[in-house]
């Protein structure tokens, strides 16, 4: 019989690896970041069914890019595994680390195993009962899993985008700035360098919130995600001492000041 | 198979498409976790456990209201003064149960499971036909255990978002043991008091009833119920144990403040030492 091609086992990680790789940063980008009331997760997502943001159980929430039937299995799997563990134990039992584990196992075993890795990374994101609570688990196609400290970009381009968050990020920022910071952060890469222009119809934004007792997750769509993007439309061309100048008013104070202390008055 | 070296990762039943039920995957995965999963051995267990007793519901203009007496029996012991029987199925629908108590509360446990599932998986909820259906279906499962002794029969209710008219959004489900699923026009009862409540509520309904009547004729009901079947629990002021009574309206399903309910029972008390056949 013939001697087969001797293919060394770095080459073929190597190669996985890349395949991986080079179709992942193909997907637009997700940011998850922690913030004063919860955990905000937001997508560049130009589809209003097929999701990148998910609720995986009470206190969880699953946020991914990639190859969309890989990721929506990994999914399944997770509120599976978070519904059976909530069932047989009790709802407090349900963890965002052993969630991450579980699925840190198991793409490990398909990127060493199989011949094609899943093209997905997916981020696993738990809200705390304060900022230092939050837990967020960014886990890649070979199983790797990173502790992010408080914000993490998932993408194409999630180095600059990661660049963006680590100055703007602050754990105890309220949900409009953190918001303004995410949507700052994935316009970048326009042309020129010039921020690129999002609308919410290309927005998938939902958030775990802190205060809610039972199941966190909410979704913002609609006129709440109207409400939250940043008043004025030209507000990524300005510069940013004006961009901070403007949003206190635009998304915080207005409904506040506006109308709730009239009736009361 | 692959997998073997890798005994953390999520078994092929996790990762395996197409049902979005969790009594379906729990079928594949965990099968002795459902409970007509179990063999049992030849007999009639009809004394084993605790039976839980009366529940009543009724639609209302807002919706609906439904209400469960506190008490368990196990023959002629009362086995629980406060059991709780009626619990909110999900965001929009109430479930209450009657028959085998263990058997009934980890029934509604797993449909409540059932349902959020469907839920996550699907990203919406089920309709409230469908909900229904489903609960229909796991009820199939227990028939086995039904003919020996061990029933468990539930009731259904809940606020049709689909439905044309906030007035038409109330609805309320029956079962039968053997999975049957009928949709009752405006007030159902199940379980060992449920002749008398269902007389009660009969002279006092009337369509159209807003939420707060309706809670009303709901404790009167029970207090009726209680009068004249042994198994049913009255309204106990001693111990402060009165009815447990929840509404599912366009609001969602709540429960209505124990101090409301506790009120209302003892009114009901203060009605009846006047005129003991109210």
């Amino acid at each position: 019989m013939a001697m087969q091609f001797y293919t060394s086992p770095e080459q073929i990680m190597r190669d996985r690896a890349e395949f991986a790789r080079k179709n992942i940063s193909r997907g637009r980008n997700v940011v998850v970041l922690s913030c004063a009331d919860g955990v905000l997760l937001v997508a560049e997502n130009v589809s209003s069914a097929l999701h990148k943001v998910y609720e995986l159980y009470d206190r969880i929430g699953f946020a991914a890019v990639g190859k969309y039937n890989e990721f929506e299995n990994l999914r399944t799997a997770g509120v599976r595994m978070a519904d059976l563990r909530g069932y047989s134990y009790d709802r407090r039992d349900v963890n965002a680390a052993s969630l991450a584990k579980a699925y840190a196992q198991t793409l490990g075993a398909i990127f060493s195993e199989q011949t094609k890795p899943f093209e997905v990374e997916i981020c696993v994101a738990g809200v705390g009962a304060s900022p230092d609570g939050d837990e967020l688990y960014r886990l890649t196609f070979d199983g790797s899993i990173n502790d992010e400290p408080g914000y993490l970009a998932m993408g194409g381009d999630a180095e600059h985008l990661v660049e963006v968050l680590s100055e703007g990020h602050d754990s105890e920022a309220p949900l409009a700035d953190a918001f303004a910071l995410a949507l700052r952060a994935l316009s970048h890469g326009g042309s020129n360098g010039t921020p690129r222009e999002l609308t919410t119809d290309v927005l998938e934004v939902a958030v775990l919130e802190r205060a809610r007792p039972g199941r966190a997750f909410r979704r913002i769509e609609g006129l709440a995600l109207d409400a939250l993007m940043p008043r004025d439309e030209a507000e990524p061309d300005l510069d940013p001492d004006e961009v901070l100048g403007d949003e206190p008013g635009d998304d915080a104070d207005t409904p506040d000041k506006g109308e709730k202390p009239q009736p009361s008055e | 198979m692959t997998g073997q070296g890798f005994p953390g990762k999520l078994p092929h039943a996790y990762m395996t498409a197409g049902t979005s039920s969790f009594s379906e995957f729990l079928m594949q995965a965990a099968p002795e976790l459902l409970p007509g999963r179990r063999p049992l051995p030849p007999g009639d267990f009809t004394e084993m456990s605790a039976h839980a007793t009366t529940i009543v519901a009724l639609r209302t203009a807002e919706g609906v209201v439904m209400a469960g007496d506190r008490r368990a029996t196990s023959g002629n012991y009362i086995a629980s003064r406060d059991i709780e029987k009626v619990f909110p199925a999900d965001g929009y629908s109430l479930v209450g149960m009657a028959g085998t108590a263990g058997l009934g509360i980890e029934l509604i446990k797993l449909y409540q499971v059932e349902l959020e599932h469907y839920e996550k998986i699907e990203g919406a909820p089920l309709t409230l036909n469908g909900k229904a259906n489903r609960l229909a279906t796991m009820l199939r499962g227990n028939l086995g255990m039904a003919m020996q002794g061990l029933a468990v029969v539930p009731l259904f209710a809940g606020f049709d978002n689909d439905a044309p008219t906030v007035a038409e959004a109330g609805k309320i489900y029956s079962f039968d043991v053997v999975g049957g699923v009928y949709a009752e026009r405006d007030y159902d009862s199940i379980g060992s008091g449920s002749i008398f409540a269902k007389g009660s509520i009969k002279k006092r309904y009337r369509r159209g009833l807003s939420t707060e009547d309706a809670v009303k004729v709901a404790v009167e009901a029970l207090y009726d119920a209680a009068d004249d079947d042994s198994a049913t629990g009255g309204p106990d002021p001693i111990r402060d144990l009165y009815p447990i009574v929840m509404s599912a309206t366009v609001d969602g399903s709540k429960r209505i403040d124990e101090a409301v309910v506790a009120e209302l029972a003892r009114s009901v008390i203060a009605a009846r030492t006047e005129n003991p056949y109210g």
